[in-house]
């Protein structure tokens, strides 16, 4: 059989030996890839915490370095929603915290005294290299090393996973994608070699995840929906239930140790899918092991029995305990992802969160490029060996496809299957026009030039006997291979490097092939320009959209440098310096961890909405007006409000275009004093100028928001840059508060509170009598210059 | 077949097959299989009395019955899974498990899992 390229003699060992050497630089170069492409922000602005929640992670990760595990585990925080305080102890994941606190721990072991705050932010790229490593073990298991390190540098780079693991990003999600793939991995393991130690270990990882991210909740139901599929398909196993039973038995018992998830696994519905295939096995593993010891027929008898008997009781179980109540029904937020209306009907504050909406196409293409593309393609491959470990990974793609359109932010379960079944296609594809083999064609064997092309000095053709007895992960492959081998007993170095890394790429089919070198370099080269420009467009992403963070807003000056926008910790260093230690700040809940970690002063609200009641109390605040306002100010002890205001630079992110959210989730509770209609003019439209309505102007965010704005523009018309509307020239006033502090450009504008009247008037109207007694000053003089004037 | 005549023939043909099957179990299962069998059976009678005394009397340490329950449960599975690893019936379902390394599993699972029953006894 003749080969499209002359290929060099070389022993089996050697070949093993590279084999091994390049996987090792490879997968650290994977790394470096992984770990470099996250440090945009902190190489183009600092090494600072990003976004909002991650600032509560890194407030509780100071507490646990400072103060030890045990003050953490029993953290009660009282200037977190003000009046009522927050156990922070039972209403978190402590899973992140407690993986840099280690990590602090052990740096400081070694005497590398590093910052907790460097330890933080570079949690999540450090997390991103162990995930390229899980996600090439688990593709390994599918199918072969170098599929593995095809996958692992897809998710070494991919821009879905970067958005939620850039430096700077302490979230939950920069360990829980490497969990999740670990926890995959070790489930597949499990299952193809039937070991309950390695059902043990995913049990364990599995608590790690449950102990890090509320997304534990899909591996809860993506590995009894795998179980399920099999037992469907005919695949029931022994190695299925010594599995499935030992990940599920001490899986669920560990999960239950984490405060926050406490007795769900056991009361609501999303642990219910588990439980229930959990009682399944049980019942076909006993049928089964009936089934060995009875003929055929009394079987069946038996079986009926059996079935009949354990469907009425079943069936009781089930009525009884929803009848009395014990499982809780699916949660919101879980529910809004089966119903996609419901959030927006009934729960505003889940779907008031950008990252709660529908995705669009570009960004399936701006996250994931051409993978995306040839994802369908990988899947469809497992379809055609279908093994269990393709039953899995397929459910995987159906179900996080179906997430990741409903929500944006499930993107990020989506990312791991589409990197791992676009690497199954890009290495199929490699294995077909990389395989140096020619097909045998009775037909054209004159036709086909086969080493007149290179001027390489090797012999070419020469036979090599393989007899590397090459570790097979599994049976039938280790069958294909020795079918392989001896349909070509004269294999060449392509099939001692498959050997090697475990590929079975050699075709046995000598009908159809790819002829000459041509075919084969010009759809490698195609698809190497492919893989490449999709380096590019990730490094591009990367640096353009997802690495800044938004506690620093940057612009450019018209000669093209960079231009810092940094109001927010102007702001925030001004309350935590110039005010009292114990001064309530009142703001909209998003922007309460930053106060809580920069400011370090007791907030109303902030960003774990535990309490929509309170939160509807801030947004009846501040759609209200001020003498509606003030009694529920004071009543809450607030000392400063804080709102965002975007208008003067155009940051579109301001709360005037949040506070529709306001509204509606304060009209969700009172909807007698506050409804959303009388804020729009009556033409139906949300306008801020001449035409706003009554309710509007008199609210007190929109009179903290353009409170002396129109002085800026000295007598022009002022304009609002985000709404491009023109704003009246005679601006709000303030009866009840006063400005505090306005930053550099305008961005946080701080009011505070006014005390009581030393004589005990209503502070409008003593405002007002001030405010006439000047009038009535002035009056008489214009009465004196019109009787000059006569 | 009908169902009515398969109705009639049923508690007599269920028992006539209950009375195979425990002969067949009784003649071809090896000693070491019926000593794992009988631990299985005295650990679902512990459960049971557990689950009977949570409905009858009161469930109130929640976690303390959860942690007992779940005990007994995780064992059972745990052993029953060794079961089917040592069965020599299943020797081509485990390829890679050797019935020493089953037991080691057995060992390993078993004591994490009650690193977490204690943990969550409270």
């Amino acid at each position: 059989m003749p080969d499209a390229i002359p290929l060099p003699r070389v022993a089996p060992e050697t070949v093993a030996n590279t084999t091994s050497l390049l996987r090792i630089i490879a997968l650290s170069l994977i790394s470096g890839a992984a770990i470099a492409s996250r440090l945009f922000a902190v190489i183009n602005f600092e090494s600072i915490i990003h976004e909002f929640d991650p600032w509560f992670n890194y407030r509780a990760t100071r507490v646990l370095a400072a103060k030890g595990f045990y003050e953490f585990w029993n953290w009660f925080d009282p200037t977190a929603w003000y009046p009522l305080g927050r156990v922070v102890g039972g209403t978190i994941y402590p899973g992140l915290m407690a993986t840099s606190g280690v990590i602090y721990n052990i740096l400081h072991g070694l005497n590398l005294p590093v910052d907790i705050r460097n330890v933080c932010v570079l949690l999540a790229p450090g997390f991103s290299a162990l995930t390229a490593w899980a996600t090439y073990m688990f593709t390994k298991e599918l199918k072969d090393a170098s599929a593995g390190l095809i996958a692992a540098s897809f998710i070494g780079i991919a821009p879905g996973y970067i958005s939620r693991s850039v430096a700077g990003s302490y979230d939950n999600e920069a360990i829980a994608i490497f969990l999740l793939m670990f926890t995959f991995f070790t489930w597949i393991k499990a299952l193809k070699l039937g070991s309950a130690f390695f059902g043990t270990i995913a049990a364990v990882f599995y608590f790690y995840m449950v102990a890090a991210w509320g997304g534990y909740v899909f591996i809860t139901n993506m590995i009894p929906l795998h179980a399920l599929v099999l037992l469907l398909m005919g695949r029931y196993t022994n190695r299925l239930y010594v599995a499935y039973s030992s990940w599920y038995a001490v899986g669920t018992l560990s999960s239950m140790q984490v405060p926050f998830v406490g007795f769900q696994p056991v009361r609501t519905s999303e642990h219910m899918a588990a439980l229930g295939v959990f009682g399944l096995l049980q019942l076909v593993a006993f049928s089964d092991l009936v089934r060995s010891h009875v003929g055929s027929k009394q079987f069946r008898t038996l079986l009926r029995v059996a079935l009949v008997a354990s469907g009425i009781l079943g069936g009781a179980v089930i009525v009884l305990l929803t009848l009395k109540g014990w499982i809780a029904p699916w949660t919101g937020r879980f529910y809004s992802l089966w119903d996609t209306e419901y959030a927006k009907k009934y729960i505003p504050i889940i779907a008031s969160v950008s990252e709660h909406q529908p995705t669009a196409w570009p960004s399936f293409f701006m996250d994931l490029h051409v993978l995306i593309t040839i994802f369908p393609a990988g899947v469809i491959l497992c379809f055609k060996e279908l093994r269990d470990e393709h039953v899995f990974v397929i459910i995987y793609a159906v179900m996080a496809s179906y997430f990741a359109g409903v929500m944006v932010r499930l993107m990020l379960t989506l990312t791991p299957v589409v990197c791992v079944a676009a690497a199954i296609a890009t290495s199929t594809l490699f294995d077909t026009y990389l395989d140096v083999h020619e097909p045998e064609d009775p037909s054209a064997e004159n036709s086909v030039p086969v080493v007149t092309v290179s001027g390489e000095s090797h012999v070419g053709g020469t036979n090599v006997t393989v007899t590397t007895p090459a570790p097979a992960p599994t049976p039938s492959k280790k069958a294909k291979k020795a079918q392989a081998q001896a349909a070509a007993p004269a294999s060449s170095i392509a099939s001692t490097i498959a050997e090697a890394t475990g590929t079975a790429g050699v075709t046995t089919r000598q009908d159809r092939g790819v002829f000459g070198l041509g075919s084969r370099l010009v759809v490698v080269a195609l698809w190497v320009y492919m893989l490449l420009f999709f380096v590019v467009h990730s490094t591009w992403v990367t640096s353009n959209a997802y690495s800044s963070p938004s506690v620093v807003l940057s612009s450019r000056n018209p000669d093209g440098s960079q231009h810092i926008i940094d109001d927010f910790r102007e702001a925030y260093y001004w309350l935590r310096q110039n005010t009292p230690e114990d001064a309530v700040v009142m703001s909209w809940w998003d922007y309460g961890y930053q106060i809580a970690g920069m400011a370090d002063r007791p907030t109303m609200v902030d960003n774990n909405t535990w309490n929509n009641t309170h939160i509807a109390t801030v947004g009846k605040a501040m759609a209200s007006s001020e003498e509606v306002a003030y009694p529920i100010l004071r009543k809450h002890d607030v000392s400063y409000v804080l709102v965002i205001f975007g208008s003067l630079i155009g940051y579109s992110g301001d709360d005037i275009n949040k506070f529709l959210w306001m509204i509606r989730i304060a009209q969700g509770i009172w909807p007698d004093e506050v409804s959303e209609p009388s804020f729009f003019t009556p033409r139906g439209e949300y306008k801020v100028d001449e035409q706003a309505s009554p309710a509007m102007k008199n609210s007190v965010m929109y009179k903290t928001s353009y409170y002396r704005f129109a002085e800026l523009y000295g007598g022009n018309q002022p304009q609002d840059r985000v709404r491009n509307q023109n704003l009246p020239m005679k601006g709000p006033t303030l009866d009840y508060l006063e400005e505090a502090f306005t930053s550099e450009n305008w961005i946080v504008r701080i009011y505070a509170v006014k005390g009581d009247d030393e004589l005990g008037r209503d502070l409008k109207v003593a405002n007002s009598f001030n405010e006439g007694k000047k009038r009535k000053r002035g009056r008489p003089l214009v009465r004196r210059r019109a009787v000059a004037a006569v | 077949m009908a169902p009515k005549s398969s109705n009639s023939v049923s508690p007599t043909a269920a028992s006539n097959a209950l009375d195979s099957l425990w002969r067949s179990y009784v003649d071809t299962t090896p000693s070491r299989l019926k000593l794992i069998d009988a631990f299985l059976v005295f650990i679902m009678l512990s459960g049971a009395i557990q689950f009977v005394y949570c409905v009858l009397v009161t469930n109130f340490p929640f976690n303390a019955f959860l942690a007992g329950f779940s005990s007994s449960v995780g064992q059972f599975v745990l052993t029953a899974s060794l079961r089917s690893q040592v069965n020599p019936q299943n020797r081509e379902q485990f390829k890679e498990v050797s019935p020493e390394r089953a037991f080691a599993d057995f060992a390993l699972g078993s004591i994490v899992l009650h690193f977490f029953v204690f943990n969550f006894l409270g």
